[in-house]
């Protein structure tokens, strides 16, 4: 690697490390404006229909082919040990404990960040954030503090619709090749969940949406000027939330085992 | 205008600006009296919107004083600025309407937060106001993008115009318009000033709306104010790169 070649990691480094700084002070001003009044209640719930609208389509789509094609395909191995019984306990845990809320949250960050990104870009780019503020209204507050309550929890919401729709898919593939009651499948389902399976996995969706929304707004309210600026930020807020995504859930998954740890 | 005996709402002194390398206000000095209509002319990029932008806290000088309506913006916290916004209406070069809501939401939307205590009537009738002022009543419900650019810029002002502010700011308010809609404007701006006794100061490059609307002009040159006077005094200029902006 030559100089020139050394010169462009440090640069990029300093441009990484400068990204990650502005996150965490974007992420301070969100909690020192989240409380004091005025609350703008009407944004909050236009844009929490509009998250859950906007995404349930896809999520519900995905969850149901989750559920089917997972069962489909472990059927076989569990048949061959003569443990098929186990088979909606088996997909229950893995689309609850971890495949429905990382598959969910990477749409949402894909649907709600970049659209986030894209929104607040774009009004970057034609001076209706300055417009906002020089009216006397806070934009961070009207546009920023709602869009992140909302994705926070919202998100949650479309993780259970889209466990619930997976488990509905798993029901579906059962019965491609077997013969289950409704009942039957969804007692074997829950039955074999608990507290340990269900909270963990709940609490971090929480943080899933916080992030997905945090990160849409971030890149969208300092976007670059110029048409550009919007598609940059639209796609970086959809990478960086994605990332922020796994690495949230792999932070939960130690969490988890040292409180749940199961003897 | 006898800037002595009227009030000064506006004072800029030694005030300097730069964006890293980039040194836009040098050395600004001015002075705005109540009722005036101050152009600000000079090429793009000497730091004209700067200058305005500085006025209304949306940036913040490096240094020197800038007063206005006797306060001094940079010790402003965010309450002070708000209460200074109110009487300090900013007209956006691109009109910056919220293009996810109505034309009448449009309008709504700064006296909601500012005036929170009138019935939906009094919100009414005050938009209703606001679209005759600038003729677009029949436009009421439409959205922005369907508005041309004459029409963007008409409802940028009544939506400023509507929180009856003392001074005004125009941020280039007929560029990209053909020259009978820039006149409208140009007149529309006169009108609002006699209608609401405000005072103004508009950034512009347009010569005509210049002529038309102010009553003194200061012209900009690399972020300094290097000519000032009224429009025929700086069109006879003896300086050459003022003469030569006139022609």
């Amino acid at each position: 690697m030559g100089k020139a070649g050394g010169i462009y990691h440090a640069a990029a480094l300093n441009d990484f490390f400068k990204e990650v700084s502005y996150l965490a002070l974007f992420t301070g001003r969100f909690f020192r404006e989240v409380l004091p009044p005025p609350y703008e209640l009407r944004q909050f719930i236009r844009q929490s229909y509009l998250i859950a609208f906007r995404s349930f389509p896809l999520v519900g789509i995905t969850g149901f082919i989750m559920g089917l094609v997972l069962t489909i395909q472990t059927q076989p191995i569990l048949t061959q040990f003569g443990a098929e019984a186990w088979l909606p306990a088996m997909v229950s845990l893995s689309l609850i404990r971890e495949i429905g809320p990382v598959i969910t949250a990477l749409i949402c960050a894909g649907e709600v960040s970049s659209s986030m990104g894209a929104e607040l870009g774009s009004m970057k780019v034609t001076e209706q954030i300055d417009a906002m503020q020089v009216s006397g209204t806070n934009p961070f507050k009207y546009l920023v503090v709602t869009r992140v309550l909302a994705a926070t929890l919202m998100v949650p919401l479309l993780v259970i619709i889209g466990d619930a729709v997976g488990l509905c898919g798993s029901f579906v593939g059962v019965n491609l090749n077997g013969n289950i009651s409704l009942h039957l499948f969804f007692s074997k389902a829950m039955g074999t969940l608990n507290f340990s399976d269900l909270l963990p996995a709940f609490v971090k969706t929480f943080f899933f949406g916080f992030a997905i929304g945090l990160v849409g707004c971030f890149k969208g309210y300092y976007s670059s000027k110029g048409t550009e600026g919007v598609g940059k930020a639209a796609n970086s807020a959809v990478v960086i939330a994605s990332l922020l995504v796994f690495i949230i859930d792999m932070i939960a998954v130690q969490i988890t085992s040292l409180f749940f740890s199961q003897a | 205008m006898d800037s002595h005996q009227t009030p000064i709402v506006v004072e800029a002194e030694h005030l300097r600006k730069s964006f890293g390398d980039n040194h836009v206000l040098k050395d600004i000095n001015l002075r705005l009296a109540k009722g005036e209509n101050l152009a600000i002319l000079g090429q793009s990029g000497t730091g004209k919107s700067v200058l305005i932008k500085c006025m209304v806290g949306l940036l913040f000088p490096d240094a020197g004083r800038l007063l206005v309506l006797g306060k001094d913006v940079a010790d402003l916290d965010d309450r002070g600025l708000d209460e200074m916004r109110m009487k300090v209406g900013f007209l956006f070069q691109s009109g910056a309407l919220y293009d996810s809501m109505t034309v009448r939401e449009n309008l709504e939307f700064p006296i909601r937060r500012q005036m929170r205590s009138k019935s939906s009537a009094e919100i009414s009738a005050l938009v209703e106001e606001s679209l005759e002022n600038v003729g677009l009543s029949e436009a009421i419900d439409v959205m922005p993008v369907e508005l041309s650019g004459g029409m963007r810029k008409r409802l940028g002002l009544a939506r400023t115009l509507i929180l009856k502010p003392e001074i005004m700011l125009y941020d280039e308010p007929t560029t990209g318009l053909d020259p009978i809609t820039s006149r409208g404007i140009s007149s529309l701006i006169l009108e609002v000033q006699e209608k609401y006794n405000t005072t103004s100061i508009i950034v512009t490059h347009d010569l005509e709306c210049t002529r038309i609307v102010a009553n003194r002009v200061v012209m900009l040159e690399k972020g300094i104010c290097v000519a000032e006077g009224t429009y025929e005094d700086l069109r006879q200029s003896n300086d050459p790169w003022v003469r030569s902006f006139f022609e």
